[in-house]
């Protein structure tokens, strides 16, 4: 198994607040990692530094081997990442967003069409192509944020809470696509809905204050409670770590 | 790692560029821009009273001009990429920062010179009511352009300092005052009271004075020099603070 992502002691200090202390860990291609943690664990900051956008305090990070920082660009390609919120330009129609991100990618002519065609055609937004970004309704802007990460198809994904925003039944796409193009795949995705961890993870991270408090298989984490429910697990995991 | 990219440059100058005329921001920009020029050149000018055929009024208001409209072009350049959370996406993109940081400058640029370029009904009038000496008046075009640049250099600079719009718009306009301002009498006098060698230096930076040549017709290797520094200066600036920043 190669490791596509390897995160080593990997810690950002706001002053006296430490947001990610010392966080290690590496994903092969063929796992989906799932990221869990209670709001301000820490989640969104570990992927900002595994994305290269937040420098951090110690630890490094590559992915396909090339160092974040000091290979940013050759690790950028290789990565596909969907920020938190899915941020994207609203005065821009669809298409024109995705042909921007498309050309910075390095396509053009007919291969840039074909990747946004493909793009626009895996997160269903045909419908929407020409409309302004702002005029969507959450769900949709969701679906361009995960479309401008897609594009180019990565060997890496991050995707801080995919499917957030979405209604069931885009969640349930988003979770087919993503298990579709998990075999060639390394794909880290944080989410706060635990049952897309049974659905989509072959292994869960659960980070709690900066720290990760459980590295295992979903099946794994579920026997750690009696009542073998992840909820549980997890209330337990975070909870106990919040009192500590 | 490979070279600097034009090609990233110019897709993130283009993005930019079409951004801002699917607002209203261009219009409204364009408009006020041409009606102060206008009401400045022939009104507060004295244009047609001075019954001499040259573009004077029209450039010895312009800096003016340029110096309360381009802080309000550049103050949204880095701080509403910032409020969109949009900075996070264009950063993670594969481009240096250089290239967004010279894209977006440069799609500014293009900005302020559609701007100038709309202005032609002024050298029209000036050539209709008279003969005037039209290399005089493209070499004042073309300090008018790189006064443009040195302002929106230090707007964007500023604007990746803060994402809030309003402090972005200050600053700008508090550090482009200070450069236009540098080189007069008032300033150095004070200045040269406490130390001549400052006050000399003021002089010498200053982007009115630099452009004064320009207006008469001299387009002097030495100020031309001396702004492609200042652009050079401020863009390096805004790539060092973006770098420190961006996360924030």
């Amino acid at each position: 198994m190669v490791a596509l992502i390897e995160i080593a002691g990997l810690t950002k200090r706001f002053g006296s607040f430490t947001a990610v202390d010392d966080v290690s860990f590496s994903v092969a291609r063929g796992e989906v990692l799932g990221f869990l943690g209670p709001n301000g664990a820490g989640k969104s900051t570990t992927m900002r530094m595994l994305a290269g956008f937040m420098p951090p305090t110690a630890g490094t990070a590559r992915i396909c081997g090339h160092d974040v920082l000091t290979d940013a660009v050759a690790a950028r390609r290789n990565l596909g990442f969907l920020p938190e919120g899915a941020p994207t330009y609203p005065d821009m129609g669809v298409e024109a967003f995705l042909r921007f991100v498309a050309r910075i990618r390095g396509y053009s002519g007919r291969e840039l069409n074909e990747r946004v065609a493909q793009a626009i055609g895996l997160t269903t937004l045909a419908g929407v192509r020409l409309q302004p970004i702002e005029t969507l309704s959450k769900g949709f802007k969701r679906r361009v944020g995960l479309a401008q990460a897609l594009l180019h198809d990565p060997p890496v994904l991050v995707l801080d809470e995919p499917t957030d925003g979405l209604d069931p039944n885009q969640k349930h796409e988003v979770r087919a696509l993503i298990r579709s193009m998990a075999p060639h795949k390394a794909i880290v995705i944080s989410t706060h809905i635990l049952e897309e961890v049974d659905a989509v993870c072959t292994r869960a991270i659960i980070i709690a204050r900066g720290r990760v408090a459980a590295d295992a298989t979903p099946a794994e984490l579920e026997q750690r409670h009696p009542s073998g429910r992840l909820d549980d697990v997890f209330r337990e995991i975070t909870a106990e770590k919040a009192a500590a | 790692m490979s070279g600097f990219s034009v090609r990233n440059t110019l897709a993130v100058a283009r993005r930019e560029f079409a951004g801002y005329f699917a607002t209203p921001v261009a219009v409204v920009f364009i408009v006020i821009f041409l009606v102060l020029q206008g009401v400045l050149t022939f009104n507060l000018g004295g244009f047609f009273e001075r019954d001499q055929a040259d573009l004077t009024p029209f450039f010895s208001f312009l800096p003016w001009v340029f110096l309360l409209l381009v802080p309000a072009i550049t103050m949204r350049l880095w701080a509403e990429e910032r409020r969109l959370g949009t900075i996070e996406l264009l950063l993670t993109l594969p481009l240096r920062q250089s290239e967004a940081v010279i894209g977006k400058f440069l799609a500014a640029w293009a900005f302020c010179a559609v701007a100038l370029v709309l202005t032609f009904p002024f050298w029209i009038t000036v050539n209709v009511l008279g003969s005037p000496d039209n290399g005089a008046i493209a070499s004042g075009y073309v300090g008018a352009l790189l006064v443009a640049g040195a302002f929106l250099a230090v707007g964007a600079a500023m604007s990746a300092a803060t994402k809030n719009q309003v402090i972005a718009f200050v600053l700008a306009l508090a550090v482009c005052f200070a450069f236009a301002v540098a080189s007069y009498p008032l300033v150095t006098d004070f200045i040269s009271r406490a130390s001549p060698g400052v006050a000399e230096f003021a002089r010498r930076v200053s982007v009115i004075e630099r452009f004064t040549g320009f207006t008469r017709g001299v387009i002097a290797l030495r100020d031309v020099v001396y702004f492609a520094s200042f652009i050079g200066f401020f863009l390096f600036l805004n790539t060092v603070i973006l770098e420190h920043r961006k996360a924030d």
